[in-house]
């Protein structure tokens, strides 16, 4: 490992000597024990984020395949059960595989440093929970070569991302595969809670002396949200999957309607999870926002408290909102009304945020490097994002357009414009530190302008092929019904991210070894990650730090007029 | 940016205790709070399907008020409780006499749903596929079975532990967060108790 010019343990006692084989440093067998029994949080963290790209590109491929199939009527590039396994896969793996690993492994990375702690409260359970997402990540792949094998497409599951029962039903869902999805899932919760958990306690005893709640950065207090979102949501993910075990395995009757059970029930619990997940994913974007944007104005956070005020009721209201997936199943006026409302609160604490980083940008001295471009391309794609789910909050436009292309239009929006903007964001702001090279600028501007124009390519006709009534999960469709070129357009967006995707890729690679060297501060930032080496040791701080505000490095670089004085 | 590598920040605020709360016992908080909506979507649909099934046996037919079972689980409470105030006061044998009772209590607690269990399987021909209360009543009262057998488990340890001399002062904080975990466990038995006992009884 290279610490960086200045290395920080000169003595001779603090270098433990390798006394087994095997355990010499630069060796691939050193380097795989390493990466197998290490507990310690930065490794775990681009553990995370490695294991979740290498997902990432797989179900990206899916979904390619997808768009093959649907960029002309009547195509029959795969068979029809393939096609539901990958859009049943391509779901499953992005919220779960790739959206959940990817959040967790910036948590991990940053939110010990940035408190000022040497690891997480709990190294070993930070371990088994990423073991336990990654082998129930490749556990669910490996339906693909289960049951009846490759030649038709094994065991994957093919109910939909949400599986609703009776589809799930040992009747409707004959063999494993239901049961694959079921168990991966189940396994991935238990190490979700045990992250989160983890991210929970240390965020609340490991800080620093100083760092009060009040001087957190808004990376860790976004986190902290998003982790008691984490413990409160996914239990009942845990729990129906339970039932659903318990039903196919054990002959129970949750959700089996012959015998008195009810299919909405799982819609319900299922949604009890599924919308806080939505803003378990969308949150962790907003918190490389509160960082980058600060930083790349210039300018501090506009509205500390209120940003933090806004994280909270925004948790507070995704626990309150879940049916709103559901108004097509035919509830009472009330809980439509009820969920309705609910969900266009979620606007207010959203525009809070958006109206705030806009309000760091005015007056700044912006600079428009990379993190930023993805931020300020984040902010536009999040707002269309936001209106088009105040519009589909709405019941009955809700009934017209329920499961149409608009509505996966609208979230791949959030996820893609949103979500995924902000890690490509932060991948770029936070490389420098984690491996002490800048990523490449002209490789990045690629990266950004090839994949900005082949997301809105993509999913913009989406909304339109919605409106014109094409729904979602279809195999394919007909000629003549003014879908073909919104879906070819589609389709076409799709080599424009994955050409974008390959700048990505290669520029991860290139600049490991040929980036410019970093410094331990190149973005000139504020708070406690910079203050150490890139990468930095294991043990993040020789001696632990003491802040006295919100930007520490501030107060360090600027001792004549410090934050302190006027927090 | 030489200069601020590995510098710590330079603290002039007045020498105040930094005392952040202990990581035991915000991460047993947090644990009982995920457990907490673990139970919960549990007791939804127990409440939910109350009622609902189509054939026999229907509760009202079988279901009796534990109240020996629940009166050892709700004393076991207690009895942790007096442990804890002997180890406080570095009364060993006391400490260990509380905790052995508390195991006891506990696992007769066990042991009655066991009982209740195989009389229920065998006697009155309800399994967890027979109907709709089946399916509920054994996942709720499982799941909270299967958490009084990791409060025993957790129980046994800290009692082997303390007779082989292995606990001393630094563990106190471990021996508390166990209680912690216990009462959680006596808590959920409340709710469980009530909605399956006392409320579902009359269906």
């Amino acid at each position: 490992m290279a610490h960086g010019s200045t290395t920080t343990v000169p003595e001779d006692d603090f270098v433990i000597t390798p006394t087994r084989p095997g355990e010499e440093k630069g060796t691939w067998s050193a380097v795989i024990q390493d990466l197998l029994f290490t507990v310690d949080h930065k490794k775990l963290g681009l553990m995370y984020i490695g294991s979740g790209l290498i997902f990432f590109v797989i179900a990206g491929l899916m979904a390619a395949a997808i768009r093959l199939q649907l960029a002309i009527p009547n195509a029959h590039f795969i068979s029809p059960d393939v096609y539901n396994r990958f859009f049943t896969m391509h779901g499953t793996a992005m919220v779960f595989l790739v959206g959940m690993p990817i959040i967790f492994g910036m948590a991990n990375y940053l939110v010990p440093i940035m408190i000022g702690a040497r690891d997480m409260a709990f190294p070993r359970l930070n371990a088994f929970g990423f073991w336990m997402f990654f082998f129930s990540g490749w556990f669910l792949y490996f339906s693909y070569f289960a049951g009846p094998g490759l030649y038709n497409a094994g065991s994957a599951p093919d109910i939909g991302w949400f599986a609703y029962s009776p589809l799930t039903s040992k009747a409707f869902s004959r063999g494993h595969s239901s049961d694959y999805w079921t168990l991966a899932l189940l396994a991935s919760g238990v190490g979700s809670v045990a992250t989160a958990l983890n991210i929970i306690v240390t965020t609340i005893s490991l800080r620093c002396k100083g760092m009060t709640l009040g001087r957190m950065p808004l990376f860790v207090w976004t986190f902290l949200v998003v982790a008691f979102l984490v413990i409160l949501a996914i239990p009942p993910l845990s729990a129906c999957q339970i039932m659903l075990i318990l039903d196919r395995y054990l002959g129970a009757k949750f959700f089996d309607t012959q015998a008195g059970g009810s299919a909405i029930l799982w819609q319900h619990f299922f949604w009890i999870f599924g919308h806080p997940e939505v803003y378990i994913l969308i949150l962790p974007g907003f918190a490389a926002m509160n960082e980058i944007v600060p930083v790349f104005s210039r300018k501090p956070i506009f509205g500390y408290p209120i940003m933090v005020g806004a994280n909270v009721m925004i948790a507070f209201i995704s626990l309150g909102v879940w049916a709103h997936h559901m108004f097509t199943v035919g509830m009472t006026s009330l809980g439509n009304s009820f969920f309705a409302i609910s969900t266009m609160l979620v606007a207010v604490p959203t525009g809070i945020k958006i109206f705030n980083w806009i309000g760091t940008m005015y007056g700044g001295k912006i600079r428009f490097e990379l993190p930023m471009l993805f931020c300020i391309a984040f902010l536009f794609q999040f707002l269309i994002a936001g209106l088009t789910g105040i519009m589909l909050s709405v019941a009955p436009f809700d009934w017209q357009l329920s499961d149409s292309y608009f509505v996966v239009a609208h979230f791949h929006y959030v996820l893609i414009g949103g979500l995924l903007f902000t890690i490509f964001a932060a991948i770029y702001f936070w490389y420098p530190k984690a491996f002490g090279r800048m990523l490449s600028h002209k490789l990045g501007m690629w990266h950004f302008v090839l994949f900005t124009l082949g997301f809105h390519l993509t999913f913009l006709p989406q909304h339109v092929s919605g409106f014109l009534g094409m729904p979602r999960r279809i195999y394919t469709y007909e000629a003549g019904r003014g879908w073909e070129a919104w879906n070819m357009m589609s389709s076409i967006g799709v080599i424009f991210q994955a050409a974008g995707i390959l700048f990505f890729v290669w520029n991860l690679i290139y600049s490991y070894k040929k980036g410019k060297i970093a410094g331990d501060d190149p973005w000139d930032a504020w708070t406690l990650e910079w203050a150490t080496t890139s990468p930095p040791p294991d043990y993040n701080f020789e001696k632990t730090p003491e802040v006295r505000s919100r930007r520490p490095l501030w107060d360090l670089k600027h001792p004549e007029d410090p934050d302190w004085k006027y927090e | 940016m030489d200069q601020f590598i590995n510098q710590p920040v330079p603290f002039a605020e007045e020498e105040r205790p930094w005392r952040p709360p202990s990581f035991r016992k915000v991460g047993m908080l947090t644990l009982i709070t995920t457990e907490s909506a673990l139970f919960a979507i549990f007791v939804v649909a127990y409440v939910f399907y109350i009622g609902k099934s189509l054939n026999g046996p229907y509760p009202h037919e079988i279901l009796h008020i534990p109240w020996t079972a629940s009166f050892a689980l709700f004393g076991s409470s207690a009895t942790i409780t007096f442990a804890e105030m002997a180890l406080k006061k570095g009364n060993r044998s006391l400490f260990q006499i509380w905790w052995a009772i508390t195991i006891a209590m506990g696992a007769y607690f066990l042991g009655f749903t066991a009982f209740e269990w195989h009389e229920f399987i065998f006697k009155e021909g309800l399994t967890i596929s027979t109907n709709i209360f089946g399916s509920t009543f054994y996942s709720l009262v499982g799941l909270h079975a299967s958490h009084v057998i990791v409060g025993l488990l957790l129980l046994s340890i800290i009692l082997i532990s303390s007779l082989r001399g292995k606990l001393d002062h630094g563990h106190h904080e471990h021996v508390e967060m166990i209680a912690w975990y216990w009462h959680f466990v006596d808590a959920v038995w409340v709710v469980v108790l009530t909605v399956v006992y006392l409320i579902s009884a009359h269906y």
